[in-house]
């Protein structure tokens, strides 16, 4: 019984997968320097820029597609992907929601998120990425109040290329890796944040990335900075319409955290897995990274991820400031023929850091999971602390759930913990809750989400509310 | 990495007089270890090991095995055993004693060649393959002397099976290529010591490969001490075949050596097999000391249970990667996995990477690990007693070392292994008149 209920979990169907039709400015599928001009061009990007980007293009031709991550998938073709796709008339921007192509706010509608209501009522500035142009900003003025810059990241290149070009591929270089290589030559568009010194900004800054157009990739690049004293919360929401062919995702986050900065980034992941046969799905190969430069700045990564095909994905922390912190939450629920590696680095290069690393892995149907992660001690961080907790949920008998921690020490006055455990639900605790009333599916939900509970708090209230939802719509199935 | 010309040339000298079924998988190790070459850290598995400087480094072939008496027990264990002394790879027969106890062959490799090969020419290899690693392929090649253990069906042996390897400090530095081929038949159980000792500046290359196979309801416990000299290059490939019912407990205790790997795989074929993997690793100076270890979950209702402990001192780098892996429906299995490490100096050095690989469900698998220093409450505790400091120190680091030692069932072996790692524990420890009192 109890197996039954939890196979049912296994064959929920994605329930958000629709597909707007709005007019795309499309280049031909492919890539070369002048795919590259072109959108450099298109973004009207100084010089500077389109050297930047093709410096990144030929490291990428140098390169290999990683092969070291417990996935499976075939060769992507890199001359099927169609490098930029914009709404209609990017050049006339929307002044304000009225202004909105009714169609995409139908879109938000659909997925629940009416985008005026909820930027009034939460009091969340909302940077919506419709495929790949930023359409519209809300809260601009009252951030800008403060001095908080928070805007597109095109438009910052063009606004305040000093401050981009100063922060750009500091914290993840042109050829850190692959995908990180081609996000760097062909990124289209992404946030970028900068918060002043002393400046606490007043509300959380939230984008809600969308894929739309079928054959387009989407290389998102995001940039937070975040000064002496300041503190910034930025909420990232994924969800995507059903599609048939693999869309390729490989963005790119650099946050960068000054002197007693703090920075709280949290992701709610929820692309197309694609379908029972795991046709379709996005892949998901993000490079996400945080510097904390400054003495005892801080920088917490919290990630709620249930979707994609295939998720690549290691939000990493250098440590390099004395005294800084680095922190990184993980929910990640895999199902159907779902894969996914993922994980984080904690690299401490500072005296007396420290770093809590939480995940949280359930795997169901024939999905595979893994945790890969890496804490590094440099010989100079003396005094830092690691506690890292991986936990895995198996459901069913033809999922797989991996651990692979690296840890590497060089210091004797450092202390590294490491814990992980991989067990199912228990026949016990179901008979537990079902011999005081709780229907079995209940049984599952409440202790599946006491499984979570350690990240779900780390979560803005907002995400959590959506973090929570989403993994009782993949329970849904497991009713009756 | 391209091999040394001097090792090409002598991977395709073929010895004479031989059976045609060793020369072929001679030729097939010799012909795999050309076409892989030796590991680079560019290789998953040896990307904390280094063996670049391996590869420009000559060994010869040792001549002669002799070596005198007084020498002999310096190093020996001093325990009532089987014994077979084996000198720079080489059997040497005076200095042993295999007399073994009724039930139980034990015969050396180049005998058991000439002699009645029955079964052998299926047995080498069988486990620990060629494809192992390149250094399975380097044995199989070149391998000229080991041990052929066979315990009696239902036999079980009190006296322990000693297998002692020597390594002088020779002119020019030799390689051996051990082979210890392990059976044990249904229902046995016995005990078997591999103790690698060395000369002081000894500075050969000790490549060992071992291969046990455990038939139904068989018990082994199988020391292996590695305490060579510091100079020394120590590789050994171990493989274990357990059946239902069976039980292996593997205690790796490793404190010699410049360049030490070990890789223990077990593979739990059948119901109710339990395997029992304990380890401690001491480095110092700048010894490398590098475990693998790996634990197939085959079939349902299989047990492993794992702990190893690590001590660092001076520019020493250890290195633990355990994987525990559990096949598609090989339901209620239990494994557990630990390693804590304890580093003593900042120079120092550990890369452990306690790996988890499931594919089934109804299991309950666990692992840990911390690195650290020592409690300072527990420091407190002791100086509040009238300990200085640093001997506290001392007492702590041999505690914590004693959660393996304790599971060492030979009093002789005990004594060894807890003797050699409280004389390896820096002076400012000053633990040296506590060693003299417990001697007495």
């Amino acid at each position: 019984m109890a197996t039954e209920a939890m196979e049912q979990l296994a064959r929920r169907e994605y329930k958000q997968g629709f597909v707007t039709d709005i007019e795309s400015d499309t280049v031909p599928p492919g890539l070369d320097e002048s795919v590259i001009a072109f959108i450099s061009q298109k973004k009207g990007e100084p010089q500077w820029m389109l050297d930047w980007r093709l410096e990144a293009y030929h490291q990428w031709l140098k390169m290999t597609s990683p092969s070291w991550a417990h996935l499976d998938y075939p060769p992507i073709d890199y001359q099927a992907i169609s490098y930029f796709s914009a709404p209609k008339k990017p050049e006339d921007r929307p002044q304000s929601l009225d202004e909105v192509d009714p169609k995409l706010l139908e879109t938000y509608e659909k997925l629940g998120i009416p985008l005026h209501e909820r930027a009034a009522l939460a009091g969340v500035a909302v940077d919506a990425v419709f495929d790949s142009v930023s359409v519209t900003t809300t809260f601009r003025e009252k951030l800008a109040e403060v001095g908080v810059i928070f805007c597109s990241i095109s438009e910052a290149i063009r606004e305040y290329p000093e401050l981009v070009r100063q922060h750009l591929g500091t914290v993840v270089p042109q050829g850190d890796n692959y995908f990180a290589a081609l996000n760097s030559a062909v990124f289209t568009d992404g946030s970028f944040v900068y918060i002043p010194e002393g400046v606490t900004c007043p509300m959380e800054l939230s984008t809600y990335f969308r894929i739309n157009a079928a054959n387009t990739g989407q290389f998102e690049r995001t940039l937070i900075v975040c000064d002496k004293r300041a503190q910034v919360s930025y909420l990232e929401g994924c969800t995507a319409p059903q599609r048939d062919e693999n869309q390729l995702h490989a963005a790119v986050v650099e946050l960068v955290a000054l002197e007693d900065a703090y920075i709280k980034y949290s992701t709610v992941q929820n692309w197309y897995p694609g379908d029972e046969d795991g046709k379709g799905g996005i892949y998901n190969f993000v490079t996400k990274r945080g510097d904390c430069r400054g003495d005892r700045s801080r920088i917490s990564w919290t990630q709620v991820e249930t979707g994609s095909a295939i998720t690549w994905k290691y939000p990493s922390c250098l440590l390099r400031g004395n005294e800084s912190k680095g922190e990184f939450y993980s929910v990640a629920v895999t199902n159907g023929r779902q894969q996914a590696d993922t994980g984080t680095k904690m690299i401490h290069i500072g005296k007396n850091t420290s770093s809590t690393i939480v995940s949280k892995g359930i795997a169901a149907g024939k999905s595979n999971q893994s945790y890969r992660g890496l804490v590094k001690v440099s010989p100079r961080a003396t005094g830092s602390r690691n506690f890292t907790q991986c936990d895995s949920l198996l459901i069913g008998d033809k999922c797989g759930a991996h651990t692979f921690p690296y840890q590497e020490i060089g210091n004797s006055r450092s202390t590294i913990e490491h814990e992980a455990t991989t067990s199912k639900i228990g026949d016990d605790q179901l008979f537990y809750c079902k011999s005081r009333g709780i229907s079995e599916e209940d049984a599952v939900s409440m202790i599946v989400n006491g499984f979570c509970k350690d990240v779900f708090q780390e979560l803005p209230m907002e995400f959590a509310v959506e973090a929570e939802a989403l993994l009782s719509v993949t329970l849904e199935g497991s009713v009756g | 990495m391209s091999l040394p010309e001097t090792l090409v040339k002598r991977l395709h000298e073929a010895p004479v007089g031989e059976p045609e079924w060793l020369a072929e998988k001679r030729r097939a190790g010799a012909s795999h270890l050309e076409t892989v070459g030796f590991p680079t850290r560019r290789d998953e598995a040896w990307k904390y090991t280094d063996m670049s400087r391996f590869s420009s480094l000559e060994f010869g072939q040792a001549d002669s095995a002799e070596l005198d008496q007084a020498r002999l027990d310096a190093l020996k264990l001093d325990i009532d055993a089987c014994r077979l002394v084996f000198v720079d790879g080489l059997f040497n027969a005076e200095l042993s004693d295999a007399a073994a106890s009724v039930g139980v062959t034990v015969t050396p490799l180049s005998q058991a060649l000439t002699g009645d090969q029955h079964g052998l020419s299926e047995q080498l290899g069988q486990l620990t393959g060629i494809d192992f690693s390149a250094f399975t392929a380097l044995n199989t090649a070149l391998t000229k002397e080991g041990v052929v253990v066979n315990i009696g069906k239902g036999q079980a042996i009190e006296t322990p099976i000693y297998l002692l390897f020597i390594s002088r400090n020779n002119a020019s530095p030799v390689m051996s290529h051990p082979r210890i081929l392990v059976h044990c038949e249904a229902e046995s159980e016995a005990t078997l010591i591999e103790h690698y000792v060395g000369e002081q500046g000894a500075a050969n290359l000790t490549n060992v490969v071992t291969e046990i196979q455990m038939s139904p309801a068989s018990r082994l416990s199988h020391y292996k001490l590695q305490e060579a000299s510091q100079s020394e290059y120590h590789v050994a490939s171990i493989q274990v075949d357990q059946r239902r019912d069976t039980n292996f407990t593997s205690h790796n205790l490793n404190l010699g050596g410049a360049v030490v790997r070990n890789d223990i795989v077990t593979d739990l074929n059948d119901e109710n097999a339990t395997v029992d993997l304990l380890g401690l690793f001491f480095g110092q100076d700048r010894q490398h000391i590098d475990n693998h270890t790996k634990v197939n979950h085959n079939a349902p209702r299989t047990y492993s249970n794992e702990n190893y402990k690590g001590i660092l001192d001076g520019r020493a780098r250890g290195v633990f990667n355990g994987r525990v892996y559990i096949k598609r429906d090989a339901q209620q299995v239990l494994g557990y996995q630990s390693n804590a490490n304890l580093l003593l100096s900042d120079r120092a050095e550990i890369d452990t990477k306690p790996e988890l690989e499931i594919y089934a469900d109804d299991v309950q698998c666990s692992h840990g690990t911390t690195t650290g220093q020592l409690d300072e409450n527990a420091i407190f505790a002791l100086r509040a007693r009238g300990i200085d400091e640093q001997m506290a120190r001392g007492l702590l680091t041999l505690a914590f070392a004693n959660e393996v030692m304790q599971r060492i069932r030979h009093g002789a072996l005990t004594d060894r292994v807890e003797r050699a790692v409280a004389g390896k524990l820096p002076d400012r420890f000053n633990l040296e008149s506590l060693v003299e009192d417990t001697s007495l």
